[in-house]
């Protein structure tokens, strides 16, 4: 009698601790090391405190973010309930059926109109004008520049600029002028250089960069509804963005051929070069005195106009999505409902986290909060994004491949390097039977 | 008494009376030896066999088509991959031929009798103790043409040693012949050892040069360990992959394994990396058995 005692009373605690996990309030997204996932964690701490329900942001180095998120998607894992996925990843993790359709809970909260177009549209919406939505866009976030003001400032310069040039030192309207001011800095002989660009070339750092140039000038990497990329990526206002970039590169300091978002906010922090370029998501670290020496004298602009005007610059941010293996998919749209409130995303914004709300990124108080948000918000009207289809990686691979030995190596001409992009990528997309 | 009784049992009721018999003992072990090695090493590699027939990819619920050679066919005709083999054999030739050089010398050095001989030997192995990844973000740091204290030993101001495409491959040999010498040097140590001392007293009796000492006793002595070691490095330079892509992962530097871990995890074509990894393989063993037969016929003089 005891031991069915014992018995019934062990079964009933097995059961307590069972039922206390199955109706468990507590919630894991997945994102990249960086501040914007910090950010994120002091955002749902409040969460929690309204609602109960614990969210831990659990966070990865960016070299591995993709390959430790598709692993776990692979596995069909539950271990994340969210994820903050790149842009990219739509066409993957969608067709793959790792994330949930968002497509109703889009339509039924308005995000389309809530949100900024750009942010829905490369963010959230796969296939493209298709109306079917995978994320709700979180980090709003493209590549940027910050800039040494008091270099820019200095009158001895400005005098010598305008001398030199014939218009005076300013942050730049145009690809020339960035070009002209890389210049113009360039002096090895005083440790000082002219710019910092992407030059990595694994996943997506130098292409970017690149795309920087390349939408600026007019280009594009294809026709996203065809998939034609003959004439696109390699047209001539293409061919004349490369080798502006590759122009660029020849006034960057020693050793950038391997460089990405911590070189280049370093190349600032060390006073190495007059202009960087960055994503808007790790300009805060530049405003901090802490870590860079130079805080009070940096600066920030958009991505500057291509030769006919054209204007744009490369998507970075994510979106976030709920996984479909998650055990809490519920709790998780619950938690998306309480994130896109008008007031969360406006504290989402306060906290550092760039919101991609239409509404608080056109309010005054936004655009003024940092030096930087002026220029953010300008760019996330008019960015452009890398092919978000399920075979993104391998056209990335094809690009790095391609571009990198002629802007780093000096290997061949930009059209000859364009030429064989889309070379490779016209093969690319006849072997997933996108073109015939 | 007690062996008498024992030998009056029949051959199980010994065993039982004995404990666990000979055979169960040898089951216990290889039973569970042969399941580990079905289990982790023959189903995988069967597994990925019949995926590098297929166009499977992992990162989507599509199920795997049978293609048959199509992956064979598409990697061997891919003038990256044949770039990217091109850049291994290379490594393997620098970084193989370094640690040979550089080790043997190290090891015919400390076979001479000098003071503090172990502690020397002890600090010399200390490189190849430490981890690949550890070892190369320590070398990118020592490399940096801004801060680095290599151009500032010798004098090389902005010398870009890993950022220069055609420097780079050799700035990582540099760092794996570093890590590895010691380890070539560990084993020549132990062949010199054992090299018969009378042989040296005769040639010095018949007046052999250091020339002739080295090439007809030490050398030709101490060749089947040097071979030894030769096989092991070979295998591993063939498959580097932290060192090469944490120092600089670039075209010119991007050695196969580099190339087949993108491909598997990166672009997530299943189908197509497990064809690489077997086309990897066949050679890493055909590379072997030459290495293999050549030792032998060094071991048969």
């Amino acid at each position: 009698m005891r031991n069915r005692l014992i018995g019934i009373a062990g079964g009933l605690a097995l059961a307590l601790a069972s039922s206390t996990s199955a109706y468990a309030q507590e919630l894991t997204i997945f994102w990249a090391e960086w501040d914007p996932a910090n950010y994120l964690q002091e955002l749902v701490n409040e969460y929690e405190a309204e609602s109960g329900v614990t969210v831990t942001v659990e966070t990865t180095p960016w070299s591995d973010f993709q390959t430790k998120a598709f692993t776990e998607f692979n596995a069909r894992g539950s271990a994340y309930d969210m994820i903050v996925g790149d842009s990219q990843w739509l066409g993957a993790a969608s067709e793959g059926g790792h994330y949930v359709d968002l497509t109703d809970f889009f339509n039924e909260h308005n995000l389309g109109e809530v949100m900024a177009p750009a942010t829905v549209k490369y963010y959230a919406e796969y296939p493209g004008n298709s109306g079917k939505y995978w994320a709700v866009p979180a980090e709003g976030d493209a590549v940027g520049w910050s800039y040494r003001k008091d270099w820019f400032e200095d009158p001895a310069e400005m005098a010598a600029f305008k001398e030199k040039y014939g218009y005076d030192l300013a942050p730049p309207a145009d690809w020339k002028q960035l070009t002209d001011i890389a210049e113009f800095f360039h002096r090895p002989d005083e440790n000082r250089y002219g710019i910092a660009i992407y030059t990595d070339n694994s996943y997506d750092a130098m292409v970017m960069g690149v795309e920087n140039a390349i939408f600026s000038y007019g280009a594009d990497l294809g026709n996203f509804e065809t998939y034609e990329v003959d004439g696109y990526v390699n047209s001539d206002k293409a061919v004349a963005a490369l080798e502006n970039y590759k122009k660029l590169y020849s006034y960057t300091p020693p050793g950038w051929a391997k460089t990405f978002f911590v070189e280049n906010n370093q190349a600032i922090t060390e006073g190495l070069v007059a202009m960087s370029m960055n994503y808007f998501a790790f300009f805060p670290a530049l405003l901090n005195e802490s870590s860079n020496p130079h805080a009070a004298n940096t600066g920030f602009f958009a991505n500057p106009a291509g030769p006919d005007g054209d204007q744009f610059a490369a998507l970075g941010g994510q979106g976030i999505s709920i996984v479909k293996y998650s055990e809490n998919q519920e709790e998780a749209m619950k938690f998306l409902e309480w994130f896109i409130k008008d007031e969360t995303q406006k504290r989402w914004a306060e906290l550092g986290g760039y919101t991609a709300s239409s509404a608080v990124l056109k309010s005054d108080e936004f655009r003024k909060a940092t030096p930087y948000n002026e220029a953010f918000y300008q760019t996330m009207f008019k960015v452009k994004d890398f092919w978000a289809v399920p075979e993104f990686a391998e056209l990335l691979t094809s690009a790095n491949q391609r571009l990198y030995p002629f802007i780093v190596g000096d290997e061949g001409s930009a059209k000859e390097t364009l030429d064989a992009l889309a070379s490779d990528w016209e093969a690319t997309f006849k072997k997933y039977g996108r073109t015939k | 008494m007690a062996s008498q009784v024992m030998t009056n049992l029949d051959p199980k009721s010994r065993a039982a009376a004995k404990g666990l018999s000979d055979l169960t003992i040898r089951n216990l072990f290889i039973i569970p030896t042969i399941a580990f090695l079905i289990i982790f090493n023959i189903f995988p590699l069967l597994y990925s066999l019949a995926y590098s027939f297929t166009d499977f990819r992992a990162s989507t619920n599509a199920p795997a088509q049978f293609v048959g050679l199509q992956n064979y066919r598409e990697l061997l005709s891919d003038p990256f991959i044949w770039k990217n083999f091109s850049i291994t054999a290379k490594y393997v030739l620098i970084s193989v031929a370094g640690q040979v050089i550089v080790g043997f010398g190290l090891a015919m050095l400390l076979n001479r009798s000098i003071p503090a001989k172990g502690l020397i030997t002890t600090l010399l192995l200390l490189p190849m103790m430490l981890s690949m990844a550890v070892v190369g973000l320590f070398w990118k740091l020592l490399y940096d043409p801004n801060f680095g204290i290599i151009n500032y030993i010798f004098g090389l101001d902005k010398f870009e040693w890993l950022a220069d495409p055609d420097m780079a491959l050799y700035a990582i040999a540099i760092v794996d012949i570093w890590m590895w010498a010691p380890f070539v040097m560990l084993l020549s140590l132990a062949g010199l050892s054992a090299v018969p001392k009378h042989l040296y007293e005769a040639a010095e009796i018949d007046r052999a040069s250091g020339f002739y000492t080295f090439f007809r006793i030490t050398l030709p002595l101490v060749a089947p360990i040097l071979m030894i070691a030769i096989i092991f490095r070979t295998m591993e330079a063939f498959k580097t992959f932290d060192l090469a892509y944490v120092l600089s992962s670039q075209p010119t530097t991007e050695l196969i394994a580099i190339r087949l871990y993108k491909m598997a995890f990166q672009e997530w074509q299943t189908g197509m990396s497990s064809a690489l990894a077997y086309i990897v393989l066949i050679m890493v063993v055909a590379i072997t058995n030459i290495y293999v037969k050549y030792l032998n016929k060094v071991k048969a003089r």
